[in-house]
């Protein structure tokens, strides 16, 4: 096994977590301002990444697309926000779930009824479509490196959204004491619907630029929504540090795990039998290091005080 | 304790859907609609998984996001004993050898057994959280043990694991659908009996305490822990149990019956139904396959108006068809 691919695969999991971050982002703050469990987000990934593969078929701009992306999944989180979630806010966890498990059944039905079955695909921007020359030889695609890089700059972005300006605030604040924020003359209900459409507009934001990776298609949200679940439970849900450094730790994981466990085991059990016990392993990785973080911690690496 | 009309009510209620369910495949018959027999069955199966959940989740107030797990380990119980003992290659040769089986009583068993099992460790670790955890967690180690099947390829991978011949029961013949559905229904209607042995019993009161108020059951010196533990260990054997025979019912086990899909469609069919009551599992189950059928039939997006009935149910009908046509709760 060469350097460079090892540095390879160490690129394609902070890639991958990056992406992770931006749908874990987006549950934990509602999570952690409204209290509420959404399964729904998933679908807003979905809807970003169709909205980005449609524009981006009809004016053949990406860029076009992105907007639409953001613009798609920013509008139908404040909608559903507006017509279901506000109606979800005083009920217990069960509810909450169930409601936003209807809304998936809405949600892909419809996609499926207007877009049909078949995927969607979304080329890669020319302008990002090159290689970049790694040290140690290997070469990787710009536009990986360019997801990484946007990741990276809304993890910076949430931070300094959070802590220094008076939406941030806002949000702080409607974490620790919803009716005190309330008294205090701050229109709840609004804050709710910004919050929720700035995660949707994130989850919208990872299906487009995902979607130039993989097809698009009716579906495509729900592995990725379980993996964020994964995600904020390890980091403590309610907390975008946490957000951020279980996403990059599932995202390593996840695919360090599925590149080395079947050279171990090949190595173990002969090259056969090895890679397929290998493969399968490395399915549930993730799952035996979440279980084995609740072990120890139960709230998470960074439980938040919500 | 109870008062009387509701629950007199309720009870007329019970009997009416135990009744229809029963009488559903003999209509089939006489109208020579055999499909309709296969409809009853499914309902019955589905009633068994969703009264399995009906322990965790109504009684104990465990939102188990992952019983499809159960549902599935079930399933494969029955998939994989059979296609051993069909191909007569011993399943493991140590500490004794085991070919399989492809009698009912051993697959049931061995569901059940594997069920408990898995859901120990299961709800050991997911039972130190509650809550908005709980729910991720159980979701997230049921999707562990489907990524598991999707990758294991020795039984059929994604492509899931055929049932040649359905299994036997002895001194009945199962491949005849009559037969296999009075089976079912059989089982159903036990699991119904301990159902409302444990709703009445010491153990379900401090199952239901614990739900209700965590710390006074504490306070009366009983720990939660335990009790939960053993009601998630009992709801996932009766949810094992439905999984077997719903394999042998379509002949057929895949990692679909493993997915989040299913772990929902288990909690919906608790909430149309009515949480918490003995035949919640039961309306909702006959209502669910009901809708499945008849939207199915009408257009192939029928699940986009399942979504709407299911919103609007959790909207706007708290308490499900029961609730809507008995009334309020009786408590909790």
């Amino acid at each position: 096994m060469s350097t460079a691919l090892l540095i390879e695969q160490i690129l394609n999991g902070l890639q991958f977590g990056v992406m992770l971050f931006l749908m874990a982002a987006g549950l934990t703050l509602i999570f952690g301002v409204m209290g509420l469990i959404n399964l729904a987000h998933g679908s807003l990934y979905m809807i970003g990444a169709f909205a980005c593969a449609a524009v981006a078929a009809a004016t053949g701009s990406f860029w076009l697309g992105l907007v639409a992306s953001l613009a798609a999944a920013a509008a139908a989180g404040a909608l559903v926000e507006l017509v279901v979630i506000r109606r979800l806010y005083d009920r217990d966890h069960l509810d909450q779930v169930l409601a936003t498990f209807a809304l998936i059944l809405i949600f892909s039905e419809g996609t499926r009824w207007l877009f049909g079955s078949f995927p969607l695909y979304l080329d890669i921007p020319s302008a990002l479509s090159g290689a970049v020359q790694l040290p140690g030889g290997g070469r990787y695609p710009l536009y990986r490196l360019t997801i990484i890089g946007v990741g990276i700059a809304v993890a910076v972005g949430l931070y300094l959204l959070i802590s220094k300006t008076r939406l941030g605030m806002r949000i702080r604040a409607g974490e620790s004491d919803r009716e005190m924020i309330a008294a205090l003359g701050v229109d709840i209900r609004t804050l709710y619907t910004v919050v929720f459409a700035l995660g949707a507009a994130l989850a919208g934001l990872a299906g487009a630029l995902v979607g130039a990776l993989q097809s698009v298609q009716v579906g495509m949200g729900e592995p990725v929504l379980i993996l964020a679940f994964v995600v904020i439970v390890i980091g403590g849900i309610g907390s975008i540090k946490g957000a951020l450094v279980g996403a990059i730790l599932v995202g390593l994981v996840d695919t360090l795990g599925r590149f080395l466990l079947p050279k171990l085991f090949a190595a173990f059990m002969g090259p056969a039998q090895g890679a397929t016990a290998g493969a399968a392993i490395a399915s549930m990785l993730i799952y035996i290091v979440m279980a084995l973080i609740l072990a120890f911690r139960p709230k998470g690496l960074f439980a938040a005080n919500a | 304790m109870r008062d009387g009309q509701a629950m007199s009510r309720e009870t007329l209620i019970n009997i009416l859907l135990a009744a229809a369910l029963l009488a559903l495949p003999f209509v089939a018959i006489a109208m020579e609609e055999p499909f309709y027999i296969t409809l009853a069955t499914r309902m019955a199966i589905l009633a068994l998984a969703a009264v399995g959940l009906n322990i965790a989740l109504g009684l104990g107030g465990l939102i188990s996001f992952g019983h499809a797990a159960f549902f599935g380990i079930g399933g494969y119980v029955a998939g994989i004993f059979a296609s051993h003992a069909f191909n007569m290659e011993p399943m493991f040769s140590a500490p004794f050898e085991f070919s399989g089986s492809d009698q009912m009583p051993v697959i049931w068993l061995a569901a059940m057994l594997v069920s408990v099992f898995v859901a120990i460790p299961i709800g050991a670790i997911s039972l130190r959280t509650s809550g908005v955890y709980f729910i991720m967690i159980t979701l997230a180690f049921a999707q562990m043990i489907y990524y598991f099947a999707i990758s294991w390829p020795a039984y059929g991978g994604e492509d899931g694991l055929s049932i040649i011949t359905r299994n036997g029961f002895p001194g009945v013949n199962t491949a005849n659908p009559l037969s296999f559905f009075l089976l079912c229904y059989g089982v159903l209607a036990v699991a119904l009996l301990m159902f409302w042995l444990i709703q009445n019993s010491r153990f379900g009161a401090a199952l239901q305490a614990g739900r209700q108020n965590e710390q006074r059951l504490a306070a009366v010196g009983i720990a939660p822990f335990r009790i939960r533990l053993v009601a998630f260990a009992i709801s996932a054997a009766i949810t094992g149990l439905a999984g077997a025979l719903f394999a042998d019912l379509n002949r057929f086990v895949s990692p679909s019956m493993l997915s989040w899909h299913m772990s929902g469609e288990l909690i919906v069919l608790i909430i149309l139904g009515g949480t918490a009551r003995l035949f919640g599992p039961v309306a909702g189950a006959v209502l669910f396959v009901l809708f499945e059928f008849a939207l199915g039939g009408i257009t192939e997006h029928w699940q986009f108006f399942l979504g709407l009935i299911l919103l609007g149910v959790v909207l706007f009908a708290r308490g499900g068809l029961i609730g809507l046509v008995a009334g309020k709760a009786r408590h909790g």
